[in-house]
Order: C-alpha cells, then sequence, then structure tokens
C-alpha cells in the first residue's frame, strides 16, 4: 500500500537552497489533492495547438515563456477549445515558470475542472533541472532497514545485525571518536541516479536520538553537538555485525571482494564476528579507510599477496641458481 | 508467517512508553517480528524503529512474525495493543 504523493505534497517539500522549487499555488486550489503518479514532466505546446496524440496526461505540464505567450494569444482571439480539451483530460497540475502569471480565462477553466495552477520564479530550464531532481527522490525506490547508518572518515558505513549485538554501542563510540551518526535503528534506504544508495533517519522529523541499553534514549545533536551528526550520507560500505560463530570461517585474507545488494545496488559487504575483547569499532573505522584506500586503487590485501609471489619468486629463482652452481 | 492488523486504541498514540513495552514483549521472543504500516517496515524489537513509526490514535498496524514461537509473540503483542498498553 503505496502513500500517494499529491501536488500539496510537492508544495511541502521541504527543500532548500539550490534545490527549492519556490512553488505556489495561484488557482484551481480544491485539486491541490490531486495524484502525482510519475516523475515525468511535459510541456504541453502541440495539446495547445490542438493535437493530443500520446497527450502525456498523467505528467505535470510546464509553461515555460513560449507557452505562456501562446496561452495568451489563444485567449485574447477567445479560441479556448483547446485549453478546454487539455483541462478535461485530469492532468495533475499546470505550473507557470519565470513568475508568469496565467490569464483570467485560462484560471477560471483550470478553477472549473479543479486543476491546481502553480508559479515559480525560477527560469524553465533550472525549474525542470529541480523538479526532475525532486521527483526522482521522491520515486526512487526504497526500503526502512533495521541498521545504524554512520559516517566514518567520509565513508558511509551501514551497520547491519541482530538485536542486541551492539550495534547502537558501535556507533556511539565511533561518534565518541570523532564521527557522525546518520540514522540509528531505523535507516530508509532509497536508490537515486541509478546506482546510488542514500540512507537517512526513517523520521527526519524526530532528529538524532539512540537508544543505548541502561541509558534509554539520548540525543546526540545535544550531548555531541552538531559536528556530529548529518542528514544523509551514501552508503558505501555494510558490514555485518555478528556473534562469533566458531563454527563459521570468517574471512582471514581479505582479497576476495564480497557485495551485498540492496535494492538492486551491490555494495562492498564485510562479517565482522564480535566477542568480547574485540574492538568492532576501531574495526569498523579500519574498515572504512582500507575501503578509502581500495578506491584510491590500493588493496591491501592483494598488494600483500603479491609481494609473496614476487618473494617466492625470486627465491625459486635463487635456488635454480644455486643448484646449477653446484653450491647447494 | 502469521500477520495479524491492529488498531492503536490509546489517545496518545505509541511513544515512548508503549514502544518500550512492545519491545520488550517482542525481545521475548525468538520469531523474528516486523510492523508495517503504511508503506513502512521495521523489527518490532527496535525502541526507535517503533517509535519513527508514528503511530497516532486509531492508526492500524499489521504485525507480522516469523519463527518457531510465532503464534505466542503475535498474541501477546495485539494483547498489549488491545489493553491500550494500560493507558487511556
Amino acid at each position: 500500500m503505496e502513500e500517494q504523493f499529491t501536488v500539496l505534497d510537492l508544495l511541502d517539500l521541504d527543500l532548500k537552497e539550490h534545490n527549492d522549487l519556490g512553488l505556489t499555488c495561484v488557482g484551481g486550489r480544491q485539486g491541490l489533492l490531486r495524484a502525482i503518479t510519475t516523475p515525468d514532466l511535459n510541456r504541453p505546446g502541440l495539446a495547445l495547438n490542438g493535437f493530443f496524440d500520446n497527450f502525456g496526461s498523467d505528467r505535470l505540464q510546464i509553461f515555460g515563456r513560449g507557452e505562456h505567450a501562446f496561452v495568451d494569444k489563444l485567449t485574447r482571439e477567445g479560441v479556448l477549445d483547446n485549453i478546454q480539451e487539455l483541462f478535461s483530460r485530469d492532468i495533475p497540475a499546470c505550473i507557470f515558470t519565470h513568475g508568469l502569471a496565467p490569464p483570467a480565462e485560462f484560471q477560471s477553466i483550470a478553477d472549473e475542472a479543479g486543476c491546481p495552477i502553480l508559479q515559480t520564479e525560477l527560469v524553465t530550464s533550472e525549474f525542470v533541472m529541480r523538479l526532475i531532481r525532486a521527483l526522482g527522490n521522491v520515486f526512487a525506490a526504497r526500503e526502512t532497514i533495521h541498521a545504524t547508518l554512520v559516517e566514518v572518515f567520509g565513508i558511509g558505513v551501514l551497520i547491519l545485525g541482530d538485536s542486541g549485538v551492539g550495534k547502537s554501542e558501535t556507533a556511539l563510540e565511533l561518534i565518541e571518536r570523532g564521527h557522525r551518526l546518520v540514522a540509528d535503528d531505523a535507516v530508509e534506504v532509497r536508490r537515486v541516479a541509478g546506482n546510488i544508495l542514500l540512507g537517512q533517519g526513517a523520521n527526519p522529523a524526530l532528529g538524532h536520538h539512540m537508544e543505548i541499553r541502561g541509558l534509554g534514549i539520548i540525543n546526540i545533536t545535544h550531548l555531541f553537538g552538531v559536528g556530529s551528526i548529518r542528514d544523509d550520507k551514501q552508503i558505501q560500505l555494510i558490514c555485518q555485525l555478528e556473534v562469533w560463530d566458531s563454527q563459521k570461517a570468517y574471512d582471514r585474507i581479505g582479497a576476495e571482494e564480497r557485495t551485498l545488494e540492496i535494492l538492486g545496488v551491490a555494495t562492498p559487504y564485510l562479517e565482522i564476528p564480535v566477542k568480547p575483547g574485540r574492538n568492532i569499532p576501531i574495526i569498523i573505522e579500519t574498515a572504512a579507510m582500507n575501503e578509502r584506500l581500495k578506491k584510491m586503487g590500493y588493496y591491501s590485501a592483494r598488494e600483500f599477496n603479491q609481494n609473496i609471489m614476487r618473494w617466492l619468486d625470486s627465491e625459486n629463482a635463487r635456488k635454480a641458481y644455486l643448484q646449477k652452481k653446484g653450491i647447494t | 508467517m502469521i500477520e495479524k492488523e491492529v488498531t492503536v486504541r490509546n489517545r496518545a498514540g505509541i511513544h515512548a512508553r508503549p514502544a518500550a513495552l512492545i519491545v520488550q514483549t517482542a525481545s521475548q521472543y525468538a520469531a523474528h517480528i516486523e510492523f508495517k504500516k503504511d508503506h513502512e517496515t521495521i523489527n518490532a524489537k527496535s525502541i526507535m524503529g517503533i517509535i519513527t513509526l508514528g503511530a497516532s490514535y486509531n492508526s492500524s498496524i499489521t504485525i507480522a512474525a516469523d519463527g518457531e514461537d510465532e503464534e505466542e509473540a503475535v498474541e501477546s503483542l495485539v494483547r498489549l495493543f488491545e489493553n491500550r498498553f494500560e493507558e487511556d
């Protein structure tokens, strides 16, 4: 049961600075609860000219300077058929850019049809870019995961594990060591821009809190300062904490790359066994630094193995040489 | 795997105290238990998860449990909701 995204939700999106859509509603208010079902947009030039084949009626209709001038011309000439036809198609909303206002006749047809008219001061190309980005986020595939997300040395580390294995405690120590908390316990993961996994708190309105057994709920922002939190972060490494199982073979070399898929995106994945005496935060810190090295093209385990092979090679050559000389 | 739908009956909704009660109860069972509200699914053994669901008065939640003791788990969680978490 997916929640509907309505025109009102679009107006309510809390976007800042270079993401701000600057939208206001200038007409057709009774239609604000119309649902937007697709992230696609349409420039209704052809439709205004009377050509309705393949018309994207489920899309937001963007009126730039050209469309506005054409609507203006149509209304001045009293030719309203195409505008009426346009609004009979149940479009979700019309958006005028450049701070342009539609003519009164257009307004009244929209009001009658109950179709909201929105306006923004932005120029069309910039507005369309921002809108595509915003709707891309809204319609992105998403999943809420029981995990903790921290930023360690600039790497987004998602800590997975069963209840009580120590995810929050590990995150707390990482925060204490100067890293940042993104979300604890309930992480909402979205797939954006194709293959980027973005994680944030499942309910951003509630702020950055953690539950630590024995302490209760604590406010991280107040305790450790705003430098210790982050609103969202790309997930670049996944650490699965699990109780040490002596029967299980854990990775001892780390030469092969393991990945875990979330929402179809494969992310580097480590299984970290937990037992008393193992300092998990330091292991995660090291894993994050190692991940950064890998991004720079340096693989500790692989490099080590290459050195060994080179050494074995030279040792073989030395033995062969000595044998040949009869010095063994 | 069994599922059951419940409604939040206490006026204040699921705030910290009811959430703690739910987690305490859920943690007594080995089964994997999830709460679903609208399109969100969270682990019922996580306090922050349950609070961030934002379950207010009269909202409905689906309890899903999977594991050996799933029936007992769902039964005792449903009882919590029916008793309004001992609130009004």
